[in-house]
């Protein structure tokens, strides 16, 4: 007796996005936080666009992207402690005594992710636009926008799934949590690369590749079709959510160790 | 006063020990200040740039006494994690039972949030003299800065520890966060604050954070400036915080 | 030959980083429509023995079937003829009852029009009809049980397994399921498979029962049967003055050797068996000792326990490692 893997990635999908929008002490500073951020970091950092060379007339124009980035850290930290718990309460052996198949759960699971994703990124831009953001991109530009901060939201999503089926324990990724925040700050998130002035920061901001996943949606905010910019950013997040899956997948056939 | 004496000095002993012996308490409080200090001052050094910033002693300094005071408000809220857990854990009521004046428990925590601050404070001027920053004020100047920290230390300590006995859970622990977190940041914290412009200029004005922030960079620059404001509003924080957290314990005891 | 309703373990072991044998070699046979106690202190292998024959867990030596499959090469059909509600509940606190049973029918790819009606029948069944919409995490311990039986039920399995399923109920809720689970195997013809460390359930419940220790069987049997085997019953002693303790028990050991019993009085195994109860009280009179409390108790299973291991089967978890038994990590992890 074996379920269409489709049918089963529909319940999974649906109890992820159910279970996802029923834990608003988790949502909700998902949607807060990366904007009360971007609020003391716009007001503090406004003269910043008046150094020769920034980009942007506004700083606003400049930082909006990032919230995206603090939703995709949200994404990693909410999937994993989901799926840990699911380890933790012995919930993921009991999908594992059905005819489920691994796939099945792993997409399910990054189900809950895109939707959250969908939710912030409307958020985000429709804050944004009330605050006189005007993406260069145009209306298409915007749909652009949302797309490219799903898929990051889907990346992380899945790094955060990998993690939780490796490690089983909601705690080890909450611990890991400052870790992935550092990843955010040592980027382009403040100034652009070229306005670096320390040598080393510059340098690992030219390597990290969450500055090319900001400058993708920053481009289309303040520029409007960079295709490199586009093409580092959909490439490293579609890299990125690639190698997390497969690194994922092979985490769950490792824990679910059934014959 | 020998008895508060003996249970303070039990409780910070402990708390001490655990966080001096267990690198995973240690080392979140260490890191995170130095990280910040290094994504502020070596990501945004180039905010010297702008037109009308004129600290004496350069953007490092101007960053440092950010995450000087920073890393005090931080390390009293961490320490007030570490209570929330204490009640969770059961250990709470263990002191509760055996101390004979119960005040000196909080006075315990606030020694071990101390002595803990004092090390992160120490690492950090490290290296920030490491990296080359510019110190343009002198042994007292320096010392009155220090003395605020401890003052901004021992109050979110305080506001810390009144979250964790009502609630005596670490659920409460955003609730310990947040206020801090948002009086800090709508302060000057990347440019001074007539460089603010807009809302952020108008609510940094009446934060109190800002006079501890203008104080103590004008302190390290050897431009002391607002420094009786900033001294009387951190003593005044103190002060209300503690009624705050006496308060907590009563609470604390009446849930038996 | 398939026994669709079956269990047979032949040197089923498995042994664990470091060289630990949770389960060392153990034989086992368990009939149709038969409930098998699997009867143990804490850490002695019944959940591990579980977790291999669920397919959870790969085994290291030696062979399983289940309902006429191989554990390790037909997994597939082994746990599409199962159910199991393991030592854990395994709910998601943030689902109702009624979505989970939704989920769990539709991932056994049941069709649309059967899910309701099944779950409704398995809800009633368990007595969670009214409770149904609420979240799990509002659920007491008892009904976390329930609904965690009626998930192994959906797919209506010939055989079930149940780890440990009436640690921490209060009596009534024990009871409840006690019921549900005679009348399984009863009625509906389930062959169950029960883990233990109450006497009492196995004693109750059970057609069979299996005791291991430090991941062997030491006995297996009929609980009459294993009971017999043992034979004498054992006699307990209070005397009304607490002060004649020590004069009590020197008058019992003519009658038999001592057995662990309350710390008021002096417990022996009768030598002569239940004939010897008049000797016994005779001997009383005649040393003028006045007792407050005179007992006879019949062989226990906890008495089978402690002739095969010197160990009581009550408080003989507590040697090992504190708490239940780790649960056991997949070989790969």
């Amino acid at each position: 007796m074996t379920s269409p893997l489709l049918l089963q990635v529909t319940h999974l999908a649906r109890r992820s996005v159910v279970r996802t929008l029923r834990q608003p002490l988790n949502v909700v500073p998902s949607f807060l936080f990366p904007l009360i951020l971007l609020a003391v970091n716009v007001g503090g950092l406004e003269s910043a666009a008046r150094i020769p060379g920034f980009p942007a007339d506004s700083y606003l124009d400049f930082a909006l992207a990032f919230t995206f980035m603090q939703g995709a850290l949200f994404a990693t930290t909410n999937a994993g402690t989901d799926l840990a718990r699911d380890i933790q309460t012995g919930f993921l052996n009991r999908l594992a005594l059905t005819p489920m198949r691994s796939a099945a759960l792993l997409l399910g699971q990054l189900a809950g992710v895109v939707a959250l994703a969908l939710l912030q990124a409307t958020l985000y831009l429709t804050v944004g636009l009330i605050a006189g953001v005007r993406p260069e991109s145009g209306i298409l530009g915007v749909f652009v926008i949302v797309f490219l901060g799903v898929l990051i939201a889907l990346a992380f999503g899945a790094v955060g799934a990998f993690l939780a089926l490796r490690t089983g324990s909601g705690e080890a990724i909450q611990a890991l949590f400052p870790l992935f925040f550092v990843f955010l700050f040592l980027s382009s998130m403040n100034l652009p690369r070229n306005l670096i002035e320390i040598d080393w920061f510059r340098t690992v901001a030219t390597v990290n590749p969450v500055s090319y996943l900001i400058e993708g949606i920053r481009s289309l905010i303040i520029t409007g079709w960079d295709a490199q910019a586009l093409a580092l950013g959909f490439g490293l997040a579609a890299g990125i959510g690639a190698l997390a899956l497969a690194a994922a997948g092979a985490a769950l056939r490792g824990r679910l160790a059934r014959s | 006063m020998r008895s508060f004496a003996s249970v303070a000095l039990a409780v910070a002993w402990r708390g001490i020990h655990n966080a001096f012996t267990n690198p995973a308490i240690l080392m979140p409080s260490l890191l995170f200040p130095l990280f910040f200090f290094t994504a502020f001052a070596g990501g945004l050094s180039r905010i010297s740039d702008v037109p009308g910033f004129d600290f004496p002693a350069g953007y490092t300094a101007f960053q440092f006494v950010f995450v000087f005071l920073q890393s005090a408000a931080f390390g009293g809220i961490f320490n007030g994690f570490a209570i929330a857990r204490d009640f969770e854990s059961g250990f709470a009521r263990r002191l509760l039972l055996a101390a004979p004046r119960r005040t000196g428990i909080i006075a315990g925590y606030a020694l071990v949030a101390l002595v803990r601050w004092a090390a992160t404070a120490a690492v950090v001027f490290a290296v920030a003299l490491i990296s080359g920053m510019e110190v343009l004020g002198d042994p007292a100047e320096l010392f009155a800065l220090v003395l605020l920290g401890l003052l901004v230390n021992v109050a979110a300590l305080l506001w810390a520890s009144g979250v964790a006995m009502r609630f005596r859970t670490l659920q409460a622990g955003p609730l310990m966060q947040v206020p801090v977190f948002l009086t800090l940041f709508l302060a000057p914290v990347y440019v001074p604050l007539d460089l603010l412009d807009g809302w952020i200029h108008a609510v940094a004005s009446v934060n109190p954070a800002t006079f501890l922030l203008e104080a103590g960079r004008g302190l390290f620059a050897g431009e002391p400036t607002e420094v009786g404001a900033a001294f009387a509003i951190a003593l005044g924080a103190v002060a209300l915080l503690m009624l705050w957290a006496l308060r907590g314990l009563r609470s604390a005891e009446s849930a038996g | 030959m398939r026994d669709a309703h079956g269990i047979q373990a032949e040197g089923l072991a498995r042994e664990f980083k470091g060289g630990i044998r949770a389960v060392d070699a153990i034989d086992l046979e368990v009939a149709p429509g038969e409930i098998y106690g699997f009867l143990g202190p804490n850490g002695a292998g019944k959940s591990t023995t579980v977790h291999m024959l669920t397919t959870l867990l790969p085994p290291t030596s030696g062979t399983a079937r289940v309902a006429g499959f191989d554990v390790v090469r037909e997994g597939a059909q082994v746990r599409a003829a199962i159910g199991a509600a393991l030592q854990e509940a395994a709910l998601d606190p943030l689902l109702s009852g009624r979505e989970h049973l939704r989920l769990q029918t539709a991932l056994h790819a049941m069709p649309k029009a059967q899910r309701r009606q099944r779950s409704e029948t398995l809800l009633e069944r368990v007595g969670l009809t009214e409770a149904a919409d609420r979240k799990v995490k509002t659920y007491s311990g008892g009904m976390k049980r329930r609904l965690d039986l009626a998930l192994a039920l959906v797919h209506e399995p010939r055989i079930l397994f149940l780890d440990e399923p009436t640690t921490g109920l209060d009596p009534q809720s024990r009871n409840a399921l006690w019921s549900e689970v005679a009348r399984l195997a009863r009625e509906d013809g389930v062959t169950v498979f029960l883990t233990t460390q109450y006497l009492e359930e196995a004693d109750v419940l059970a057609d069979r029962v299996g005791i291991i220790d430090h991941g062997r069987i030491v006995a297996a049997g009929t609980p009459a049967a294993l009971k017999a085997e043992i034979g004498r019953p054992s006699v307990e002693a209070i005397p009304a003055d607490p002060a004649d303790l020590a004069a009590v028990a020197r008058t019992l050991l003519r009658f038999g050797a001592p057995v662990p019993g309350s710390p008021k009085g002096a417990s022996v195994r009768l030598d002569g068996g239940e004939e010897a109860l008049a000797d016994v009280v005779r001997a009383f009179d005649a040393e003028g000792l006045h007792l407050q409390h005179l007992q006879l108790h019949a062989p226990t299973l906890d008495d089978v326990f402690l002739a095969k291991t010197g160990r009581s089967l009550e408080g003989a978890g507590d040697e090992l490692d504190a708490g239940p038994e780790p649960e056991p990590a997949p070989a790969t992890a």
